[in-house]
């Protein structure tokens, strides 16, 4: 099965309203083709999950600027003016959630579990609206999964099975992501044949990854 | 380094800098806190974790890589030892009590230990990013921090007026005037820093203190 897609046929599986996850903190991790793929997708009312929405140009910072998106689930929105902006005019809708909650509920997302329970955001606004329990007289808030469409991941290498390979700090929300979507789409700096990635260094298994977009640099 | 040719920030960070003990896994908030490193006293070395994925957190050295930066996506580099992974087991770590200490910077602090420094309602609005996740986790907790807003009103609060990042979290406040540290029965003023009377602490806090005997006798 060849996983190798273009830049056409990823723009291709855009849908108006879809879900879509993107891997990245501050832009590094985040697959900058496959956000191009999906502005020139021309859809909209897209709800985005991404630990962040970096900067007005890049990250994923563009398709807040491009009104792609009517909703942003994210743990930081400082660095993006515009999304504060949007935010602020009633444009764009956000949930902040804080960073180590929206790892656990995109993991849950992926990993058939009902959601997690965590102190984080005990007596502050994250837990407004949300059940409580205590558990050996410790209290947590029940965080509920995250799921996408899509989740479009950044990898430095791939093989042609969709075995990846992260590089440095641009790992971060990755792994996670290409276990809670329905399709997941890898952009990969290269793709080498099966059996050139040794299966210990193998961070995500190519059972996971649906599409692979070969896109050179970052 | 003599103390008189510190500024405000400096100061701060040099006294955070001697509450770390040797092979301490650090966390260090943007700005102020990642001073802190610099004054280490000699024989005291840390390792510092960055939140979006790794332990070993260096300065710059050569090349940028555009993968590799710091948890405030400045380039960073990574320490001989150290290590990568996901945000997932990042904040694993966080929330886990695997992280010895964290030092964050604060809008507020009160007399409960509670902590304000992740948005000012209608004015700025960035997200807790990773901030909520580590005041729950870290095994200690310091807020650093002007003792006064730009205003001149005091940050060091009977009660936090913001929305709280977390509740009863903070151990220690060190300000360029004082170190605080939280208790049960509210807090008590430890030190003043050097050149610092008694009075201007007084006038400069809102909340209520006890104040170590050892201050008196000095």
């Amino acid at each position: 099965m060849n996983k190798i897609i273009t830049k056409e046929e990823v723009s291709s599986i855009f849908k108006d309203g879809m879900t879509i996850m993107a891997g990245g903190f501050m832009g590094v991790g985040t697959p900058q083709g496959l956000v191009s793929a999906l502005l020139e997708a021309k859809v909209k009312n897209i709800t985005l999950i991404a630990n962040d929405t970096a900067f007005i140009e890049t990250g994923v910072g563009p398709l807040i600027s491009n009104k792609v998106v009517k909703k942003v689930i994210a743990s930081h929105i400082g660095t993006n003016p515009e999304t504060g902006r949007q935010m602020i005019a009633g444009e764009l809708d956000v949930e902040l959630v804080p960073q180590g909650t929206l790892a656990e509920r995109v993991r849950a997302g992926g990993a058939g579990l009902g959601g997690v329970l965590t102190p984080t955001g005990i007596g502050t606004v994250v837990e407004e609206g949300k059940v409580k329990i205590a558990v050996d007289g410790r209290e947590y808030i029940l965080e509920k999964p995250l799921r996408a469409s899509v989740s479009l991941l950044k990898a430095y290498k791939a093989d042609k099975a969709g075995n990846l390979i992260y590089h440095r700090s641009a790992r971060n929300f990755n792994p996670m992501m290409a276990l809670a979507a329905d399709t997941v789409i890898a952009q990969v700096e290269q793709v080498v044949e099966i059996g050139e990635i040794d299966p210990d260094e193998v961070i995500t298994p190519g059972i996971l990854v649906d599409k692979i977009y070969v896109h050179g640099g970052c | 380094m003599v103390s008189t040719q510190l500024n405000t920030k400096q100061m701060i960070a040099a006294r955070v800098a001697k509450e770390m003990n040797d092979g301490d896994v650090v966390n260090l908030g943007i700005g102020l806190p990642t001073m802190v490193p610099s004054f280490l006293p000699p024989g005291v070395n840390v390792i510092l974790q960055s939140e979006n994925g790794y332990i070993g957190l260096g300065p710059l050295e050569g090349d940028v890589d555009p993968d590799l930066v710091n948890a405030g996506g400045q380039p960073a580099s990574i320490l001989p030892g150290g290590a990568f992974f996901d945000s997932l087991f990042s904040f694993e770590l966080i929330r886990g009590g695997h992280i010895d200490v964290t030092v964050l910077g604060g809008l507020e602090v009160d007399e409960k230990g509670n902590l304000a420094n992740w948005m000012v309602p209608g004015k700025m609005v960035p997200g807790m990013g990773g901030a909520m996740d580590l005041v729950t986790g870290a095994k200690k907790v310091i807020v650093a921090m002007e003792h006064t807003a730009k205003s001149g009103s005091s940050k060091v609060l009977e009660q936090c007026r913001l929305p709280l990042t977390g509740k009863g979290v903070v151990d220690l406040i060190v300000t360029e005037l004082a170190v605080f540290r939280v208790t049960e029965d509210g807090l008590i003023l430890e030190e003043l820093q050097d050149g610092v009377d008694l009075k201007t602490v007084e006038e400069k806090t809102e909340a209520f203190f006890k104040i170590n005997p050892a201050i008196l006798v000095k």
